[in-house]
């Protein structure tokens, strides 16, 4: 199996990153505070005022470590690109899907809907005697929705708008009862309906977070394979938009972000203190809540789970790639259609 | 119109292993970089040194550039000697190989294939050359014979017809190769046997069970 390697997220102000060697080191103050050899980093998230030197650029480009710099709020601000980037003949078959990809798009929506419903499930069965009756029920008649909705993609629902739109009736079902996920006992941890840019309560502020470091992983997955991240199935292209990264994130998003969020604020590893209100509503995560999600989120990652296509345990943090490999092989014609990720 | 690109040598052994894997590294750049691939690098950056020098009658150059028009074919050696006799020299090619012999012919139709070009570059006869195994030690020479000769034109076509299809051929899994091979992980040969499409269905109608009463 190949190797989970390691992303350094780098969340200090006015840290220096540079090359010493065949290692990367991390200082702040002039102290070394990290040494990561190459060939155990598989990529670099620098969040915010962060140098980086031009020598650990390069050998990041050549090492095929992907490079990413994020603004201080976690938008997306540049990448580091090495100069093999992409098989040709696969983006090839790539773009020519993208003009009829009704198929590769059901699969997409559907291991999306079945995770989500999956995550309701384990809700109901984990703690639904303890909501009380009115919120089982509702998230009970959600996964009944959902059912339906799965059992239409699996009957042959066609036509891209209708797919899509299969997909934003299950989001906006799922969202509808998310908020009686959240169990936290802190007053201020509450759910007020899915929103973004900015997101509007702590719960958003997590699930957005942790959105932005699973793009990073699937854009990661789909370039280290040979696919262009910029031309989606599900999503609309839009310059700049990763849109297949966007893809690859959607059936992973229930299980690897949301219950990783719902866990963080029910266990009270986040607080009401590891957030901030800015001017004008917007709520994100301190200095402290991110280092306490980014933790998190690499433990997580080293979880093993069985793979339902592939039939063996992986990490958790290889599903992004197995997905962008699996799609690949569908796209050169191994594979008759692309295997969603069921998580179970 | 432009000749088609020249085959890599280096591609002949993959294929003869399975033309699957000279497909997935040669046209699609899928590149398992495992110990084996790493060492074989190490070695070839050692004896790829071009240039020439000279012992008891025989010439010898290494990196030397070969390739065939007929067969569309071409790649480095990593050494060539030629033998002096009466009529002049005799090329013979020797290629350095990691490890030991193996039981599959991939090492010999490379050899092979430079004694082809070699005869089509020099215009003399080459009737053998040896593999050097690093592992062993020892030099094994081997007859360009009919029978080498006709799989390697044979491998060269193979290879010549999935390059100009730009379509890797598909998976089938053999425990024997598939078990030993580099790309494994990259190709999935058992996954790529099943349906997806029967599987997914599946999957759904499994998903959709009652939940068993706890
Ligand atoms: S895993 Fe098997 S089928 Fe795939 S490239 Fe290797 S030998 Fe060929």
């Amino acid at each position: 199996m190949r190797k989970l390697l390691n992303t350094l997220y780098v969340t200090t102000e006015g840290a220096a990153l540079r090359k010493d060697g065949e290692n990367l080191v991390a200082e702040v103050e002039g102290a070394e505070r990290a040494r990561v050899p190459f060939h155990m980093l598989g990529s670099v998230v620098a969040f915010g005022p962060v140098l980086v030197s031009p020598a650990l650029m390069g050998a990041c480009a050549a090492n095929g470590i992907s490079l990413v710099l994020l603004d201080r709020v976690d938008r997306f601000q540049a990448r580091v690109e090495g100069p093999v980037a992409g098989n040709v003949l696969l983006r090839r078959a790539q773009y020519a899907a993208s003009e009829a990809p009704d198929d590769i798009v059901r699969s997409l929506v559907m291991g999306k809907v079945a995770n989500q419903r999956s995550v309701l499930l384990r809700h109901l069965r984990d703690h639904g005697e303890g909501d009380g009756q009115e919120p089982a029920e509702a998230i009970s008649a959600v996964c009944e929705r959902l059912a339906r909705i799965l059992q239409r993609l699996a009957a042959g629902l066609t036509g891209l708008d209708h797919l899509r739109g299969a997909e934003g009736e299950a989001a906006q079902l799922y969202f509808s009862v998310f908020g009686h996920l959240v169990r936290s006992p802190d007053p201020e941890i509450r759910f007020l309906g899915r929103s973004r840019r900015p997101p509007l309560d702590p719960v958003n502020a997590v699930l957005s977070f942790l959105y932005t470091l699973l793009t990073h992983d699937c854009r990661s997955a789909a370039e280290s394979v040979g696919l262009d991240p910029a031309v989606g199935f599900l999503h609309r292209d839009r310059p700049g938009r990763p849109s297949l990264a966007l893809d690859l994130m959607e059936e992973l998003r229930p299980v690897l972000a949301d219950r990783l969020a719902l866990s963080l604020l029910n266990r009270r590893q986040l607080r009401a203190r590891d957030f901030e209100t800015r001017d004008g509503g917007g709520v994100l995560l301190t200095e402290e809540g991110r280092r306490t999600v980014l933790t998190a989120w690499q433990e997580r990652k080293r979880e093993e789970r069985l793979h339902p296509f592939l039939d063996e345990k992986a990490p958790l943090g290889l599903v992004p790639y197995l997905q962008a490999q699996f799609l690949s092989r569908h796209l050169r014609g191994d594979l008759d259609a692309y295997p969603p990720w069921f998580w179970k | 119109m432009e000749p088609p690109d020249p085959i890599p040598m280096s591609a002949l052994q993959h294929a003869v292993y399975c033309l699957r894997q000279a497909a997935l590294i040669h046209l699609e750049r899928l590149w398992a970089d495992n110990r084996f691939t790493a060492e074989g690098h190490v070695l070839h950056a050692v004896t790829d040194r071009p240039g020439g020098r000279r012992a008891r009658g025989i010439r010898r150059a290494s990196g030397l550039a070969l390739a065939s028009r007929r067969l569309g074919i071409a790649g480095i050696a990593d050494l060539v000697e030629f033998h002096l006799s009466q009529d002049g020299e005799t090329p013979y090619p020797v290629e350095y190989k990691r490890g030991k012999a193996k039981l599959h012919r991939a090492d010999e139709v490379q050899l092979c294939a430079q004694g082809l070009c070699l005869e089509e570059m020099t215009g003399r006869p080459v009737p053998a050359g040896a593999l050097f195994y690093a592992q062993t030690k020892r030099r094994v020479e081997v007859p360009f014979d009919a029978d080498l000769r006709a799989l390697t034109e044979q491998t060269v076509a193979d290879l010549r017809a999935v390059f100009d299809a730009r379509a890797t051929p598909p998976a089938i899994y053999r425990a024997d190769r598939c078990r030993a091979c580099s790309l494994s992980e990259l190709c999935r040969p058992k996954q790529l046997a099943r349906p997806v499409l029967a599987w997914r269905a599946r999957q759904i109608e499994q998903l959709l069970l009652p939940e068993p009463p706890s």
